[in-house]
């Protein structure tokens, strides 16, 4: 079910035709999805509070209304430990077009996928899943189900990645948590049921997953064009 | 049925070759009509089905588009069971409120039509409503495979392949701009047909939500459907603003939810031949390992690298079957046979060594389907060959696929396989396309 809050994050989202990070963080974590501790400011002091109370590096991620396609505009900076190389990369952010305010995140290591879906004309709601980062428009190694899924897809879609092994641990790197990973694809598939009617396609890329858990560590929904 | 737009001047009009071969042909009382009346070959030329006394339970309207809604009102008017709209000059040609009123006019009566802009249905030794004068076309048989396609040309030459390769068929229907009746009426009416074993489509594309409904009213079909897709470009997805959308092409989207719901989608129309042979036969999926038993090791080299081309395993079989197999052939072949997979058993074998050898390999739990390449120039195999391995087919449940060269001499082989209900292929590889249906067509 999509929640009364979630449906509110639509509706300020869709004159803009897509949904802010933050704001699409938000309501993946509503809808019980896992996502890495943050604060959305545009105070260098809270951001670096935040960095310094963090166990682990931090990411910082311009949030504008401009900017779409964030690795494109560089507007996304990681593995931040230092209070100076902060300041200086918030600045810069902070300067780029339409930026009020940087995400600040702690940074999740783990096997980076992608579980993405589309509103398909002919089939409506499907999902897409693979191995995720930024460059997996050119290796394409994803799989595609129409939603809802069982569990039986999920396995399915994993055997028929080229690269799966990464996902089974590979040259002493620990494998994942497929039951987890397995929740989160069938979890993902029912809410895009509830969100046909607005969703036209979501990006979760990366989801880092790792033997104990999958984090959404960006998310991208793009609504339908609807008149207002 | 009655024939509406027959010409009495043009003999090659659509309408004429329509009821000439119907009324000339086939079972069906077949009346003309158009408007001018008269006489046409000596029979009585109806001025509009209003005219015709007797019940009509199809309509082939094949009249210029602007003339079909009266014609339609007519025919509602005159309790005809419904239509075959041949008749071009729709939604095809950008007139898409003339097809809606034909539509709208057909749903409040509850008048179903096949078409506009189609070749409409043939079935065998029945009915004939495609306007391509008989002596032109290479029927195919009446046999169990529904055929449903958006063009009537690929329906035509589908049928003649199909015809070429021993294949009949329940029905063909052209749906053309399939304006009422669609894919999926025609997925429900099969299902419930006795005729019908396996239930192909030749689809360029769904409308609107159209694809999910195929996928569940397979969901429901007890039957194999197999589909072919046309159109598997990349249009469209240039502008796409997200990555999953960018990923998931059209017709990715399409190949993959096929699969996801076990719909055996044939990659080309040699694929589609072979499926629709091999799965109207069996109705039982597989996993893909296949056991070969050939005669000469070439064969089975080649049949070897095609499951391998075609995703199917060639597994190792149990050291039992290979002794077991090993002690029953004949002393003649026992030294110089090879029972890995791949089986050889060399053009000395005889009728008795080949059906040991398709028992045993039947019985191995590692196989699921056997190959058999019998190359019918080895002395020791008799003509009654395809039914003896029928027989072992049968007993066995193990589902057999034959290569037999389609050649006229080897008739008795073929229709030993063929009439036991064992698909044959012409070609090595057309066998491992039958396998590999089985494949396609997992179990869900």
């Amino acid at each position: 079910m999509l929640k009364k809050s979630s449906r509110n994050i639509i509706k300020k989202s869709q004159p803009l035709g897509w949904v802010l990070e933050p704001d699409a963080k938000t309501l993946m974590k509503l809808q019980g999805f896992a996502v890495p501790d943050n604060i959305l400011t545009n105070s260098f002091e809270k951001a670096n509070q935040f960095m310094e109370d963090s166990d682990s590096p931090v990411v910082v991620k311009a949030v504008s209304k401009k900017i779409l396609h964030k690795t494109e505009q560089r507007a996304v900076v990681t593995d931040l430990t230092s209070s100076s190389h902060l300041k200086k990369e918030m600045a810069r952010l902070l300067k780029l077009e339409g930026c009020e305010n940087v995400l600040v995140e702690q940074m999740v290591e783990g096997v980076e996928l992608i579980i993405g879906a589309k509103n398909d004309f002919q089939f409506g709601p499907v999902v897409v899943f693979g191995i995720g980062g930024t460059s997996v428009e050119i290796y394409n190694d994803t799989a595609i189900r129409m939603a809802p899924l069982r569990e039986n897809d999920v396995l399915s879609m994993v055997e028929s990645l080229k690269a799966k092994a990464i996902l089974f641990g590979h040259r002493g790197k620990p494998g994942i948590n497929m039951k987890i990973l397995t929740r989160l694809i069938v979890d993902f598939s029912l809410l895009l049921m509830d969100f046909q009617d607005d969703m036209e396609s979501i990006d979760l890329n990366p989801v880092i997953c790792t033997k104990n858990r999958c984090i959404i560590a960006d998310a991208r929904i793009i609504l339908q064009n609807k008149p207002l | 049925m009655a024939v509406i737009g027959v010409s009495t001047s043009q003999d090659s009009h659509p309408a004429n070759v329509i009821y000439n071969k119907n009324h000339l042909r086939y079972p069906v009382q077949t009346l003309p009509v158009n408007p001018k009346g008269g006489l046409i070959n000596r029979e009585i030329l109806y001025q509009s089905v209003e005219d015709i006394q007797a019940d009509i339970d199809l309509a082939v309207i094949a009249v210029r588009a602007q003339f079909v809604p009266k014609v339609v009102e007519q025919c509602i008017k005159n309790q005809v069971g419904g239509a075959v709209i041949i008749s071009g000059g729709f939604s095809e040609a950008g007139n898409s409120s003339l097809q809606q009123r034909v539509v709208d006019m057909a749903k409040e009566a509850s008048f179903p039509f096949i078409g506009p802009n189609c070749l409409g249905i043939y079935a065998p030794d029945y009915v004939d409503t495609f306007f391509l004068p008989g002596e032109r076309i290479i029927y195919p048989d009446k046999g169990n495979i529904g055929f449903v396609s958006q063009s009537g040309g690929v329906l035509v030459d589908q049928m003649v392949k199909f015809a070429g390769q021993g294949i009949g068929i329940s029905l063909g229907v052209s749906i053309g701009n399939k304006a009422c009746i669609r894919e999926t009426d025609m997925l429900e009416w099969f299902d419930q047909d006795p005729g019908t074993k396996a239930v192909a489509f030749y689809v360029e594309g769904f409308d609107k939500g159209e694809g999910r409904e195929f996928i569940e009213k397979t969901r429901l079909c007890s039957k194999p459907v197999i589909v072919l897709k046309a159109g598997k470009s990349k249009k469209g997805i240039e502008a796409a603003s997200s990555h999953t959308a960018s990923l998931a092409g059209d017709y990715r989207v399409f190949s993959q939810i096929m699969n996801q719901y076990c719909v055996a989608e044939a990659d080309n129309e040699y694929e589609l031949t072979s499926f629709c042979e091999s799965l109207s036969c069996y109705s039982k999926a597989m996993n893909g390992n296949v056991g070969i038993i050939s005669l000469s090791g070439g064969h089975g080299v080649i049949a070897a690298d095609a499951c391998e081309l075609h995703g199917l395993s060639i597994p190792r079989i149990e050291q039992a079957t290979m002794d077991t197999i090993q002690e029953k052939l004949s002393e003649e072949i026992k030294n110089i046979v090879s029972l890995v997979n791949p089986l050889d058993l060399t053009g000395s074998s005889m009728d008795s060594d080949i059906v040991t050898a398709a028992r045993h390999l039947s019985r191995d739990k590692n196989i699921d389907c056997v190959l058999a390449l019998l190359i019918p120039y080895s002395p020791g195999i008799s003509a009654d060959i395809g039914a003896k391995l029928s027989h072992v087919a049968r007993n066995e449940d193990k589902p057999m696929i034959a290569y037999v060269p389609n050649e006229d001499k080897y008739r008795i082989i073929i229709e030993g396989f063929e009439l036991n209900n064992i698909p044959v292929a012409s070609s090595v590889e057309g066998a491992v396309l039958m396998a590999k249906a089985l494949k396609r067509y997992r179990p869900c």
